[in-house]
């Protein structure tokens, strides 16, 4: 096996990207585009603190080949917040404290945007079964899960789309 | 076979630091061309708000706007030393030595004031603004940002001071055990409402309710932070987290989060918390330690609900379902017995 040139769409942004065999997405956004708001927890799907969206749907990237999001519209925390995609989120996660080491914060927000945009009223349940693939050990989810109610119903009053 | 419920206490006195003391705390702070002020700390923040809390305590006692200060952590080479951030110890331990160096600090910055205003440092008061007047006099004022500028280009003077806390040491005395184990100690007390699947042997928390006596609170937000997080820490050593099969051996089984369970946000019931505040003679404005013991409580109240939803005896944690059924096995043998 042999590196590899593949192309993708990061934040907006084409990018061309030498890869060794079996690199994984998340090598690619944090050590060659350095997008280190996609974490490494676990490496093994087991925390979601590496949560992407590829293609608008909810990835880990640390489950995922590079080589399987050729073509793909990959996006980060960061081009969240380049686009101000997150304001309500970040907004509601610091009024309800929901972040204290912060390590799980990132793919919590990447999560609960990719549960908002497809489900702009999520009831509690369905909060719950949306940030069940992320982990933290801080906060006791409890305001997390309320900080993404709020953000639910702060998008509804205005009346925004979530994306 | 049925779902039956049960209530468990516990009580807790944690105390603040660590036993017997001998663990200092070391604190710089000086002011720069700006006006603000940079708190130097080796202590470490592990995200339960300890740079929030000093920046409080700092302004404070300076007596200046909380936005101008700035802590800097967690250098351990070239911080001033601290023994670290464990046994509830740095809001209390570090606290106290920010309040020490802000006091030295505060008192340079009046000397420089006063020098500006033509008044005894003695005569001045702070408004917490970033103004500093004559007592009773507030037309006669200058601001901080003024006398930063006067004490590096006017009078060559640094603004700064330096803190150090420590509890002394204090060995117990062998022949009559007297000895002062604690600076301060926090309370709290926790109940807890379970229901238990007879069957399956799964045990569901369904309520938590806590009171905490931390002293004062130097900041409540986080403190009900550390309560509501402890609550989950509690429920997961109580009911899932264990490293057996691997004790005695040296490598633990589980080594993934595949194989260490741990609850999620659906094992998390509503956590109520009142917080009650007796300020600590020895903390900083009254300020105790509020960060291990809230998972003390929780173990304990969750394994007593549990015994006394099915009238048993379990002494273990984590009570998993094995646990659970076992116990119920062990009491039907004895009855039959």
């Amino acid at each position: 096996m042999e590196d590899k040139l593949i192309r993708l769409t990061v934040n907006g942004r084409d990018e061309a990207v030498v890869i060794r065999p079996l690199a994984t997405l998340q090598d690619v956004l944090r050590d060659t585009l350095e997008l280190t708001a996609v974490k490494s927890g676990c490496g093994q799907g087991g925390c979601g603190s590496c949560s992407v969206l590829v293609d608008g749907e909810l990835r880990l990237s640390c489950l995922t080949l590079a080589e399987r999001a050729e073509g793909a519209e990959v996006t980060t925390l960061e081009g969240l917040n380049e686009t101000n995609a997150i304001v309500p989120l970040q907004q509601a996660f610091v009024e309800n404290y929901a972040a204290q080491c912060g390590y799980c914060t990132a793919g919590m927000v990447v999560a609960a945007k990719a549960l908002l945009d497809r489900n702009p009223a999520p009831s509690r349940d369905e909060i719950v079964e949306g940030l069940s693939g992320n982990l933290c050990r801080c906060t006791g989810f409890a305001p997390i899960v309320r900080a993404v109610q709020q953000a639910a119903q702060a998008l509804s009053d205005t009346g925004e789309e979530a994306s | 076979m049925a779902k039956v419920r049960g209530t468990g206490f516990a009580a807790v006195n944690y105390p603040t630091g660590m036993h017997l003391g001998g663990d200092p705390t070391q604190s710089l702070i000086h002011m720069t061309p700006a006006g603000d002020f940079v708190c130097t700390m080796a202590s470490v923040d592990l995200g339960q708000g300890l740079r929030t809390v000093l920046a409080q305590i700092a302004a404070e006692t300076l007596g200046v706007p909380y936005e101008s200060i700035v802590v800097e952590t967690a250098d351990t080479d070239t911080g001033p030393h601290c023994t670290g951030t464990f046994a509830s110890r740095t809001t209390h331990r570090a606290g106290n030595a920010v309040v020490m160096a802000a006091a030295e600090a505060r008192k340079a910055m009046l000397e420089v004031a006063g020098e500006l205003l033509e008044a005894s440092p003695e005569d001045l008061e702070t408004d917490g603004a970033g103004n500093i007047h004559i007592k009773g006099v507030a037309e006669k004022s200058v601001s901080v940002g003024e006398v930063a500028g006067a004490a590096h280009f006017g009078y060559g003077k640094t603004i700064a001071g330096r803190g150090a806390y420590l509890k002394p040491p204090s060995p117990m005395d062998p022949e009559t055990g007297e000895c002062d184990p604690d600076s301060t100690q926090a309370h709290a007390c926790t109940v807890v409402e379970v229901e238990v699947d007879t069957e399956t042997g799964v045990v569901e928390v369904i309520d938590m309710k806590s009171v905490y006596e931390v002293g004062q609170q130097v900041n409540p937000d986080l403190v009900k932070g550390q309560i509501v997080g402890g609550s989950w820490m509690g429920i997961g050593h109580a009911l899932y987290e264990t490293t057996a099969p691997g004790y005695p051996a040296i490598d633990p089984a589980p080594v993934d989060f595949q194989n260490y369970l741990q609850p999620g946000a659906a094992e998390m019931p509503e956590v109520a918390c009142e917080v009650l505040e007796y300020p600590a003679e020895s903390g900083p404005y009254g300020g105790k330690g509020v960060g291990e013991m809230v998972t003390n409580g929780p173990i304990p109240a969750i394994v007593n609900a549990i015994n006394n939803a099915l009238d048993v005896r379990i002494t273990q944690i984590p009570v998993t379902p094995e646990v659970v059924l076992r116990a119920l096995d062990e009491k039907r043998a004895q009855a039959e017995g």
